[in-house]
């Protein structure tokens, strides 16, 4: 740095332009050479990439296991799907639904953790779990004696995404150039993506990121240096939740369509796959992960083909697969390779400390 | 009163199946302290092989008796192998990992045997063979049914065979030691991978056991049947104090109790604001409960977390 300042930075600098320039034309790419419904795909992964995001400030920073995550991100759902659709004939603007979604589903979290945050880590993991599980089967019957949530058929006709006179559901033409509605949902993801990304990474250098480091690696060594383990556990929950919040307000909008079914274990366990084979607590790892654990269901799709072609009949569900191979990816990791596959120098030097 | 006499009955059924699992999350943690999720799907494991080999028994011809005590066989055999094969490949590798690793692997099991399942059986409900136990007695306006009769002398005889394993023989007395402290029970000549390979044997020979009993009870297999039940059976071993094998038993039969009474009189009490469909939230908040306000349990003792 010292020795050359002027070139090292714009090399940097450089990478950065390039960064971006490849960001901003990946939709067009993805759309002209795979097909619109990749671009799709790709909206879905961004969303997926914010809830892993999320997960990783509780599972990778705070070092707590929380299997219910799917939870918060229906939380959040199912706000934007009340306050913005014929449900209850409300229609609220994305600039006060999304936020308002985002703090529901930090003050959820806090409500979990308040009460729980004392246990330890294998019973919060059960908790969390169970948790939910309940707040599934509450959407689930919300609809009697007074219908809420409209139970398990859920919410239909949701708002799309707008932004003032802008929606996000309709092409544009800008400068010349059109934009399909996918195309521009894809920069609005990538936009909170980044912001997410941002935050996430000044955190893990902040305070409490060192903080929450603390209580990772030794909670009683962390408790006894004066740290209030409770309150900062209770935050890194709270954060957590909220990305998931908001991944979930944009989710119900993109799709128009809500119901229980979407926020299972399984999704839950799906995110905990993607922290964890990218390399918990290292965000260029969780990113990785989630792109490609989202881009797996397209990638395994061939296997059902290919029996129904060869075999005449599909024995093996591409979808249990799926979720098959994220079990098993879950227990190799941990057996051979607990860091992750792109994992963070610190983070390494913990897991084969002992 | 005749309700409250009935889902008595019907709850105590209930529990008698929820302590057979509480028992397998019990033993292992007693030992290791780690939960072993995938105590569920073993449970759903044992139903599942049952109602496959009862099938093929009986399409040899073998009559009804023998084709269940096969099947029952070929299901504690089956689940018991899977067991071991957890604790060999998957827990042993990680006893000295940082905590989060087995964690994350148990929930990466129950996984995968649940998705397994639904590779080899299919993701639609299956009918359970019908084992003639349709049979009922009426008491004084209560039903007892035969498989319920069977259920509850099932695990009373069950539990003699567990209770006398344990403080009776030289093999319950090596897990005992274990429990109480490993590096002590191995200086003293006991073979504490030999014990600990043992609790995840009887907890998955109690759980094929457990699973065939629910699904001649409910008469219907799946294999997401394991995932409720096993939430249920862990929060019954912390309601008797996890650890405690009595405790297990009788967190079980409280736990049933609480439920059946529950999904009996839960709309009555709130004028069918929540009905019985919540009858699954009441064993979560009964687990947070406890777990908040008496985390030792009922019969657990109180012990300070070792630094």
């Amino acid at each position: 740095m010292t020795s050359a300042p002027f070139a090292r930075v714009s090399l940097r600098q450089g990478r950065w332009y390039v960064a971006t320039l490849l960001l901003l034309i990946l939709p067009f790419a993805v759309e002209w050479w795979l097909g619109r419904g990749w671009v799709r795909i790709l909206d879905f992964a961004l969303l997926s990439v914010m809830l892993a995001i999320g997960l990783n400030i509780v599972v990778g920073y705070a070092g707590l296991l929380d299997l219910g995550f799917i939870a918060f991100f229906g939380v959040g759902a199912y706000c934007y799907a009340l306050l913005a659709s014929p449900q209850f004939d409300l229609h609220w603007p994305l600039w006060v639904v999304l936020p308002l979604g985002a703090l529901v589903a930090a003050s959820f979290g806090a409500a979990l953790g308040w009460p729980t945050l004392g246990l330890k880590g294998d019973y919060l993991a059960i908790v969390t779990m169970g948790f939910g599980e309940i707040i599934r089967i509450f959407l689930n019957n919300l609809n009697a004696p007074v219908n809420i949530t409209n139970g398990p058929q859920g919410i239909t006709m949701i708002d799309s995404l707008r932004l003032g006179d802008w929606s996000f559901a309709r092409p544009h033409t800008l400068a010349g150039v059109k934009i399909g509605s996918l195309v521009g949902t894809y920069y609005l993801f990538l936009l909170f993506v980044i912001l997410a990304l941002i935050l996430s990474h000044r955190l893990e250098y902040s305070r409490l990121g060192r903080a929450w480091a603390a209580i990772r690696e030794d909670e009683i060594a962390a408790a006894s240096m004066g740290l209030d383990t409770r309150r900062l556990k209770l935050l890194a929950f709270a954060m957590g939740a909220s990305f998931g919040g908001l991944s979930g307000g944009l989710f119900a909008g993109f799709q128009g369509f809500v119901s229980p079914e979407s926020f299972t274990l399984q999704e839950s366990v799906m995110i905990l796959c993607m922290v964890v084979l990218g390399g918990m607590g290292n965000l260029r790892g969780v990113v990785s992960g989630a792109l490609l654990l989202a881009f797996l269901p397209e990638l395994l799709r061939p296997v059902g083909v290919w029996q129904q072609r060869w075999l005449g009949q599909v024995w093996i569900d591409p979808s249990t697969l799926r979720l098959f191979l994220f079990g098993v990816a879950l227990v190799l990791l941990m057996r051979w390779r607990p860091e992750g596959v792109w994992p963070s120098r610190a983070r390494a030097r913990e897991w084969h400390r002992s | 009163m005749a309700t409250f006499l009935q889902q008595l009955v019907n709850g105590l059924t209930l529990g008698c199946i929820y302590a057979l699992v509480a028992l397998g999350y019990t033993l292992v943690y007693g030992i290791l302290e780690l939960i072993n999720f995938a105590h569920g799907d073993l449970v759903m494991l044992g139903a599942l092989l049952s109602l496959s080999l009862m099938r093929l028994f009986l399409d040899w011809g073998i009559p009804l008796p023998g084709a269940v005590a096969l099947a029952l066989a070929g299901a504690m055999a089956g689940c018991v192998g899977v067991g071991l094969l957890l604790e060999r490949l998957a827990y042993r590798p990680l006893r000295q990992a940082p905590k989060l690793a087995p964690l994350i692997t148990a929930i990466g099991l129950s996984m995968t045997l649940e998705q397994g399942a639904a590779l080899i059986w299919g993701r639609d409900y299956l009918a359970f063979p019908d084992l003639g136990l349709s049979h009922s007695w009426v008491f004084g306006g209560i039903v007892v049914t035969a498989i319920q009769g069977v259920i509850g002398g099932g695990t009373l005889l069950l539990l003699t065979v567990l209770l006398w394993i344990i403080h009776r023989s030289s093999l319950g007395r090596a897990m005992r030691a274990t429990a109480q402290n490993p590096v002590a029970a191995q200086l003293l000549g006991v073979d504490t991978d030999r014990s600990i390979a043992l609790a995840f044997v009887i907890g998955a020979a109690l759980a094929a056991v457990a699973g065939l009993m629910v699904g001649a009870y409910y008469q219907v297999g799946h294999y997401t049947m394991g995932f409720m039940l096993g939430l249920k059976a862990f929060t019954a071993a912390v309601l008797g104090g996890i650890g405690n094998l009595q405790g297990a038993v009788l967190g079980g039969l409280v736990l049933g109790l609480l439920e059946a009474l529950g999904a009996g009189y839960l709309g009555d009490w709130t004028h069918n604001v929540f009905g019985s469909n919540y009858k699954d939230v009441f064993a979560f908040a009964l687990l947070i409960a406890v777990l908040i306000f008496h985390p030792s349990g009922l019969l657990g003792r109180h012990a300070p977390e070792k630094v």
